[in-house]
């Protein structure tokens, strides 16, 4: 059994309306640092799969390509 | 007589009003579970609006998958007519039976409200309004802030697959990208839109500018079958 985390996030240029409101809010509360914030999604995995067979079901199901890009990370035990 | 099959899925909430429509304006429709497999006997299949199966993932990122939905698909490729309202409109993007996707709406919040939205020169074969013609018809969403990349948006443009756009001050109230809030394939079989035609049928309840919606592809299926 492997163990994966993977991070789905907006495409570059897609609008992130939770990430833009999380920004502006930030920048309100005088974190004057804040430059840019993107609010994406954290999967844990658990299966007897390959990497390629994740890659597979973030394709089909757990991400959208049409507007959504995917880093999946095995976790070592 | 013309029979609608209205899809139910788990979650699903605006079928009884698409069913009450269609027979309102005399036509027949029965609601099809999304475990069917089979539209047999239909001429126009409408993805209804909802939660379907708790919006869970991604807003019909689930319900595509569901084993109606194949069969959905092989009507819509041999140029059977279908119509996704708001969740049905999600669920054919996710199951990419028309381009781009259903964002969040921008400021978050969730809109209810009658909207003004400006007939397009469409290949839509789900309506019979004059381009240019304003429509009020209510929109009822979380996630109806239209995307697509530039070169899907030439596409849609160039072969008039833009449907309807949002007319209001200050253009569109989720985000959506160049005001569109509904759009059909290059065919004109296959159409969504975030708002619910459905819910202006009835002069007695707010309108009849939904009326074509559901009385426009009757006579083009009884035009077709002669």
């Amino acid at each position: 059994m492997a163990r994966y985390e993977i991070f789905v996030t907006y495409k570059q240029g897609i609008f992130d309306p939770p990430g833009a409101t999380a920004e502006r809010a930030l920048l309100n509360l005088g974190y004057e640092g804040v430059d840019s914030v993107k609010i994406g999604k954290f999967i844990q995995l658990e299966a007897d799969a390959d990497q390629a067979a994740v890659a597979a079901m973030c394709d089909k199901l757990l991400a959208n390509p049409v507007i959504e890009d995917y880093r999946i990370e095995r976790v070592e035990e | 007589m013309i029979r609608f099959a209205v899809v139910v899925f788990p979650g699903s909430n605006c079928e009884q009003d698409v069913v009450w429509a269609a027979r309102f304006l005399g036509h027949e429709a029965e609601y099809v579970w999304h475990g069917d497999t089979s539209l047999e006997g239909f001429d126009a299949v409408v993805l209804p609006g909802g939660f379907s199966y708790g919006d869970y993932i991604r807003t019909g990122a689930v319900a595509r998958f569901s084993p109606i939905m194949s069969e959905v698909a092989r009507f819509a490729e041999r140029g059977g007519p279908v119509m996704g309202i708001c969740n049905g409109f999600q669920i054919l993007t996710e199951a990419h039976l028309l381009p781009g996707a259903l964002l969040r709406n921008k400021g978050l919040r969730f809109i209810c409200r009658e909207v003004a939205l400006r007939m397009e020169e469409s290949v839509c074969q789900w309506h019979d309004i004059a381009p240019g013609t304003i429509v009020n018809i209510p929109i009822n969403h979380n996630e109806g802030n239209y995307i697509c990349d530039s070169e899907t948006l030439d596409q849609l443009r160039t072969n008039g697959q833009i449907v309807l756009r949002y007319a209001e001050p200050g253009g569109a109230p989720n985000g959506a990208l160049d005001d569109i809030a509904g759009i059909c394939n290059e065919r004109g079989n296959v159409f969504g839109l975030m708002p619910h035609p459905e819910r202006v049928v009835d002069p007695a309840v707010g309108g009849t500018d939904g009326q074509p919606f559901f009385t426009a592809i009757v006579n083009r299926i009884a035009e077709v079958a002669g």
